[in-house]
């Protein structure tokens, strides 16, 4: 196949030698339909993985705890998986925890919080709250909105995210945290599956919901909900999501995976492209896909968003990193930052061992292996978060992986229940 | 509470789809194996109280159903409504059934729903789940009596040596002070070891 690439770095076009012999380099890939599967879909559609030798094949799935079944019983060689999925498998956090890790993370952002529109009127009315609000003066209004529900006896709000390990689930705890909502007491948070959350919030069965792309912009144009953070306001180097794959599959396909990075790093830079947004955005619309509108789907990709159907537009830069910024390296500290929100919410239990555990979910040697040493950042692995411009967290606190404990006591609100040894697993 | 398993044939069996037409074929497939204890949710709202009312043996889901992740933040939320979860999925290779055995977990991927198959199937989810859940139980209660013990032995410690008493009296003292204030000795062996922390 014939690749319309300007990329200078041809010249790996040359065979590696074929080492071992590792079966048919089919390699099976379960997603869920989310504009942040583009790097996997592209690697497959454009060719990208014909071009190392792989056949991808390409599963959707419905739920994430299927994703993570199918790759632990061996009907998925890799599968698109949200960050914090390898980091709890690792930490036997989970109903059927099996070993997990990955050499590549698919990129970051995407995510974004919506509420209901009725809700937004009242914060609006309660705060006197701009319709140019950024999203800690909207948390802080939602706070003074649940106080006063509190008060009058009213139900709080129902909001819903994806998966109890999923970034949706820590960052739409960050949002509320830093607005001084507690997320354990002053709401209810439920799951629902991506797909159904716009319709969930027009028949007012959930007031909110923190969810991937296209979600929030389909709820906004629909007129039912109102975005009022992005993923970029809470962190911006959160990873989103990454391949996963098991340990021993790993060890045992060394080359394979090796071709599948380099297959998935040339489609990254491929999908950072504007120009080839249109592609990408056709390709994603496709009902085997995310069978979404093309529309949708292109703006999501720019960044463009309405806000709400009354015409508030916002664009973010990057609300999609699919490669630059070393969006694809598996950085250990993320994974160490997603280990402190796991004990900040009472999932894990604060503890070297699960430290360490924590931080070999994501394999950085992997990924230098396959794109050469030089093809990760030049700084620690192991790095501070959240100390430089452009790159806070929105309550600007700075996350040093050499002091987890500290850092997780210096949160003003998190769960009071401490983590049980050895049950975990609930 | 129901007895839990005294017979396979008397499993309960609790089905969740919100698909009627679908929840009906996999009631009929259950029904035919011999399960006459199958109960069918197909509203989401409210399910936790549902299952701990229902407190089924097994649940059932459609691989195809999106809510199974519904069911993930439940069971990460309540140990007590956590139940072992059969699947089904039409195709399938038996490898990875095998594997799902072999991995001791409570999720199993059957082959459609012939009903010689999923008997079986359904009793080792159960059986499977049960003695997982188990070890996981007895780690804890290990780990937890292992934690407790040598905080008791650092406030015994720091009896001794601030109030110069025998290892014996030091326990006793422990052991008295709970009664009164009707609490495990370890709550007030932690206090000890707290407040000793801040004194010295």
């Amino acid at each position: 196949m014939v690749m319309t690439m300007n990329d200078s770095n041809t010249s790996d076009l040359a065979a590696p030698p074929r080492t071992a012999d590792e079966g048919s380099r089919v390699v099976r890939a379960g997603f869920i339909p989310l504009v942040d599967a583009s790097v996997l879909i592209a690697t497959a559609e454009f060719g990208f993985a014909e071009r190392e030798g792989i056949k991808l094949d390409l599963v959707k799935d419905v739920s994430w705890a299927n994703v993570r079944d199918r790759l632990a019983f061996g009907q998925f060689d890799v599968a698109h998986m949200l960050s914090p999925m390898p980091v709890a498998s690792m930490l036997g956090l989970g109903s059927n925890p099996s070993p997990t890790i990955t050499p590549f993370s698919l990129g970051r952002g995407g995510n974004a919080i919506t509420l209901s529109t009725r809700l937004f009127e009242r914060m609006t009315a309660t705060a006197g709250l701009s319709e140019t609000a950024g999203a800690l003066e909207n948390a802080r209004a939602l706070a003074m909105v649940i106080k006063d529900m509190k008060a009058r006896g009213e139900t709080v709000p129902t909001l819903a995210m994806t998966y109890p390990f999923s970034s949706h689930n820590y960052e739409f705890r960050y949002w509320l945290a830093a607005g001084g909502i507690d997320p354990e007491c002053d709401v209810k948070l439920v799951v629902v599956p991506p797909p159904l959350t716009s319709d969930a919030l027009a028949a007012g069965a959930i007031d909110g919901f923190c969810v991937g792309a296209p979600w929030n912009m389909v709820a906004s144009e629909r007129g039912v909900g109102r975005i009022v953070a992005a993923k970029q306001d809470i962190w911006p180097s959160a990873p989103e999501k990454v391949l996963g794959m098991r340990p021993d599959w790993t060890e045992s396909h060394t080359e394979t995976v090796s071709r599948l990075v380099v297959a998935l790093d040339a489609a990254a830079r491929w999908c950072d492209r504007v120009e080839n947004h249109d592609a990408l955005a056709a390709a994603l619309a496709d009902p085997r896909y995310i069978a979404a509108p093309v529309q949708i789907i292109r703006h999501v990709l720019a960044g463009e968003f309405n806000l709400d159907a009354k015409g508030n537009r916002r664009v973010i830069d990057d609300y999609f990193r699919f490669h630059g910024g070393f969006a694809n390296y598996p950085r250990p500290s993320q994974a160490l930052w997603i280990y402190s929100q796991m004990v900040r919410w009472g999932q894990a239990e604060m503890s070297p061992a699960n430290a360490r555990a924590a931080a070999s979910a994501y394999r950085p040697d992997l990924y230098r292996t396959a794109l050469g040493g030089a093809s990760g950042p030049p700084d620690a692995d192991i790095r501070i978060e959240g100390d430089k411009d452009g790159d806070r967290f929105m309550d600007g606190h700075v996350f040093d992986p050499a002091h987890l404990a500290d850092y997780v006591s210096g949160f003003a609100v998190r769960s009071i229940r401490p983590a049980t040894p050895g049950t975990e697993d609930a | 509470m129901t007895s839990r398993t005294p017979k396979p044939a008397s499993l309960s069996v609790l089905v969740i789809d919100e698909n009627s037409i679908r929840a009906s074929i996999i009631e009929v497939g259950l029904r035919e194996a011999g399960y006459d204890n199958v109960t069918i949710i197909d509203d989401m709202n409210g399910l936790a109280r549902r299952i701990t009312e229902i407190n089924p043996d097994v649940i059932v889901i459609d691989i195809e159903n999106p809510n199974r992740d519904m069911l993930e933040s439940i069971f990460q939320i309540s140990r007590a409504v956590k139940r072992p979860i059969a699947m089904f999925v039409d195709k399938s290779d038996e490898d990875s059934i095998v594997a799902a055995v072999d991995a001791g977990v409570s999720a199993y991927v059957v082959d459609g729903l012939k009903k010689e198959r999923v008997k079986p199937i359904l009793e080792m989810a159960v059986s499977r789940f049960n003695a997982f859940s188990r070890l996981q139980r007895e780690l804890a209660e290990a780990r937890s009596a292992l934690e407790e013990r040598k905080i008791i032995d650092r406030a015994k410690g720091i009896l001794m040596k601030m109030r110069g008493l025998s290892e014996e009296e030091a326990f006793a003292l422990l052991r008295q002070t709970a009664m009164n204030e009707k609490k495990k000795i370890a709550e007030i062996a932690q206090s000890v070891v707290t407040a000793a922390g801040l004194l010295m």
